[in-house]
């Protein structure tokens, strides 16, 4: 902890809350861990005395961003990340809450896992840390595991990550039994027969490169099915990581329906396409591929209407054995904690996406969709928030990230815009001096 | 109804195949008779000689300890000739169609068969086979009328009345003819009804078949006089339909706790046989509250007067 609990006054900032359309120039109080109040002229009203007050003039304050979906190696992989080096890198990227992924060793599956991973991050993490448990026990899609008693111990949501259920019953009963429990499920909508041994987009530059494609229909048939039955049972569902422009008109009739959907967006798929790829970079293998610019601008469009309502990391470290390897035999995955805000101000600087667009989807809408307290700067909410200059150009140097891997698939990218103050519960967690 | 007074009831139809379809008059008939029964079967000689030279066939496809044998004690009591016939030991097993074992029982001439099986529907395809009387015992998800009329005998010995009673049914819903007898029969004499379930266990519509629907047991059993908890199958409760017994029996198993939800002078009863720790805590089966044991010796009774009022229906040449 760099700082202790004295009271903190951001001055004199540029104050973006999504969760009021709050746009303006002013102060914010913060005080037992908790934001007092955001306006004009706090410090110049007075300031309880001790108060450290901070000058952030030109800066951007705005509620601490929230991740639905980091995989974290505890347990079972600390090698490639531990909950305290994710916590590192989160708070470095503004991340103040992380909601890691069952897909650990053992899988997030029963209520002591859950109560493992909330004590360990109790101990380690420096940024809150909530798991999500999976759908199914062992993530096999065939049984559904203690979603009441995995709830009552802390499970945000449900999901069996990077799997999707092919089992419609299965699937049908899950989502039928998490409405009673009022248990958010987010599913991961990808065909795994139309996947197949895919390893990219489906597409001209697949066939170039020689390698394997996924067509975007394994994701809109998965997508399909599951709004079906989510019209069915009247549960709560997100889809887990839309790619394509298909799925977006998929997602409209839903919503427009007035179903409980909602749908996230991996920064990668909103910040880079498959060409990308280039000369087989495995950094950019991830699943599902990234897809088409075409594809990757609808995306974005997405997030500005509101249709994709989350932006997530989808952090996913891979040690140098797994991607030092033929583009097909790669894991897929790539770190993005810590680059998920700048990466995000790319689309505000290029005039794609507004400042408040891609806040929102980063902390207020992930967080109420959780049930959290946290994504606004209202009176009373937890003091959870970031200083960002959106402006600062900087270069990318993977040695300096503060993640244990170093798959980045924005490698020695030119950046504009970066935190430069992480405030999680009252306290700074993280700062550029 | 008073002692001593012979109940003259008649149950004007051949079978009894359901509860569906039983007016007032007739459930009440077939419990003023079955108090009678309940007083002989507490009497060192139980027989009665109604039945005698009658041949009932006890037909379980599928297995049963207590219906079989309260089937069998009822009818050897009332001096009918009873012959029991299951699957594990009959030509059922080597593949015979229902509708064959029903013509070859026919051929034997029995007045009544007393049929039990897993298919919904199958009880009734038998009885337009065969020219005796026929109960059933219980056909798939479909019905169990003597389960429904123990039941009502149990609730009206131990509270005077149904009507205006609130009776919850907990549990696996779905798959459970017991709860479909009991819905039908409370709601005919005219008690309040509740189901209590987690939505997967809920067949659909089912708040229309003249039921309150709650998926948590303190909104469900709010008021109840009447707590009836269902078993819930051993593989239905392993991520199938719920995500495990310990998840089953935290949020929807009867323990003391959730039985305070009722009313304090609520009743609990059970069809058995039960998972003790997973539908139902040992501590309120065996409870003050517990109606489970009065159930099974109301059995004998109930189906005694099934098999008496039928018989009476017969043609005596």
């Amino acid at each position: 902890m760099l700082s202790d609990r004295r009271p903190i006054l951001l001055a004199n900032a540029r104050i973006l809350d999504p969760s009021r359309d709050l746009d303006i120039v002013g102060d914010v109080l913060i005080a037992d861990g908790v934001v007092r109040e955001a306006k004009r002229g706090i410090g110049a009203a007075g300031v309880p005395e001790g108060t450290d007050v901070i000058d952030c003039r030109g800066k951007v304050v705005a509620p601490g961003l929230v991740d639905m979906r980091a995989f974290i190696g505890e347990p079972g992989a600390a090698s490639r990340e531990t909950l305290a080096s994710a916590s590192q890198a989160a708070a470095a990227g503004g991340v103040t809450t992380i909601v890691c992924q069952p897909n650990t060793s053992p899988a997030i599956d029963e209520p002591a896992t859950v109560d493992f991973v909330l004590r360990r991050a109790r101990d380690t993490a420096i940024v809150h840390v909530h798991p999500m448990a999976a759908i199914t026990k062992g993530l096999e899609g065939k049984e559904m595991t203690e979603i009441g008693l995995l709830k009552a111990a802390g499970a945000l949501a449900f999901t069996d990550c990077d799997k999707s259920i092919t089992n419609a019953q299965v699937m049908r009963r899950a989502l039928t039994y998490a409405r009673d429990f009022d248990a958010l499920i987010v599913h991961h909508t990808e065909d795994p027969d139309l996947t197949g041994d895919g390893v990219m987009n489906e597409s001209e530059f697949a066939s170039r490169l020689g390698l394997l494609g996924v067509p975007t229909a394994a994701e809109t048939v998965m997508l399909e099915r599951d709004l079906r039955l989510v019209s069915l049972t009247g549960g709560r569902y997100q889809a887990a990581s839309v790619t394509c422009a298909e799925s977006l008109e998929v997602l409209r009739r839903a919503k427009d329906a007035g179903l409980d959907v909602s749908a996230a967006a991996s920064i990668n798929h909103l910040t880079l396409n498959e060409n990308d790829i280039g000369p087989y970079r495995t950094f950019l293998k991830v699943a599902p591929p990234l897809r088409a610019e075409s594809d990757r601008k609808a995306l974005v469009e997405g997030i500005a209407s509101g249709v994709i309502d989350v932006i997530m990391s989808d952090h996913n470290p891979q040690d140098v054995e797994t991607k030092r390897l033929p583009f097909a035999e790669a894991a897929p995955g790539a770190i993005g904690l810590e680059t998920m805000l700048v990466a995000g101000l790319r689309l505000v600087h290029s005039g794609e996406l507004q400042l408040m667009a891609l806040l929102r989807a980063l902390s207020t809408r992930p967080a109420q969709l959780l049930g959290l307290p946290g994504g606004t700067l209202r009176a009373g909410a937890p003091a959870d928030l970031i200083v960002v200059d959106t402006d600062v150009p900087w270069v990318v140097d993977p040695n300096e990230l503060k993640s244990k891997c170093k798959n980045t698939p924005y490698d020695e990218a030119r950046m504009q815009g970066r935190v430069v103050r992480t405030i999680v519960a009252g306290r700074t967690v993280y700062e550029i001096v | 109804m008073t002692t001593g007074q012979k109940s003259a009831f008649v149950l004007s139809r051949r079978h009894l195949l359901g509860i569906e379809g039983l007016s007032r008059d007739e459930i009440s008939g077939l419990l003023d008779l079955a108090e009678e029964f309940v007083e002989l079967n507490r009497q060192i000689e139980k027989k009665r000689a109604s039945l005698r030279g009658r041949t009932q066939i006890n037909l379980f496809f599928e297995v049963s300890t207590r219906t079989q044998a309260s089937f069998e004690l009822a009818g050897k009591r009332l001096g009918a000739d009873v012959m029991n016939m299951s699957t594990s030991s009959s030509s059922m097993r080597k593949g015979e169609t229902l509708m064959d074992t029903a013509v070859t029982l026919n051929a034997m001439h029995p007045d009544l068969i007393v049929v039990r099986h897993h298919a919904s529907g199958a009880v009734e395809l038998l009885a337009r086979k065969v020219d005796c009387s026929v109960v059933n015992a219980g056909d798939g998800a479909h019905e169990h009328p003597t389960q429904a009329l123990l039941d009502a005998l149990t609730i009206r010995r131990n509270k005077g009345r149904i009507d205006g009673l609130t009776v919850a049914i907990c549990g696996d819903i779905l798959h459970s003819r017991v709860a479909r007898s009991n819905i039908i029969l409370l709601n005919t004499m005219g008690a309040r009804v509740r189901v209590v379930a987690p939505s997967t266990l809920l067949p659909v519509g089912i708040e229309r078949m003249g039921v309150e629907v709650a998926r948590d047991m303190r909104a469900g059993l709010a008021d109840a006089d009447i707590v009836m908890m269902l078993r819930l199958q051993r593989e239905r409760m392993n991520g199938s339909f719920v995500p495990s017994s310990s998840e089953y029996f935290q949020y929807w198993g009867l323990d003391e706790k959730k039985l305070s939800y009722a009313r304090p002078d609520a009743l609990v009863m059970h069809p058995g046989p039960m998972n003790r720790g997973v539908e139902i805590d040992s501590i309120v089966a065996d409870g003050p509250q517990s109606l489970i044991r009065e159930q099974v010796e109301m059995g004998v009774a109930v189906r005694m007067a099934v098999l008496e009022a039928l018989s009476r229906n017969l043609p005596n040449a």
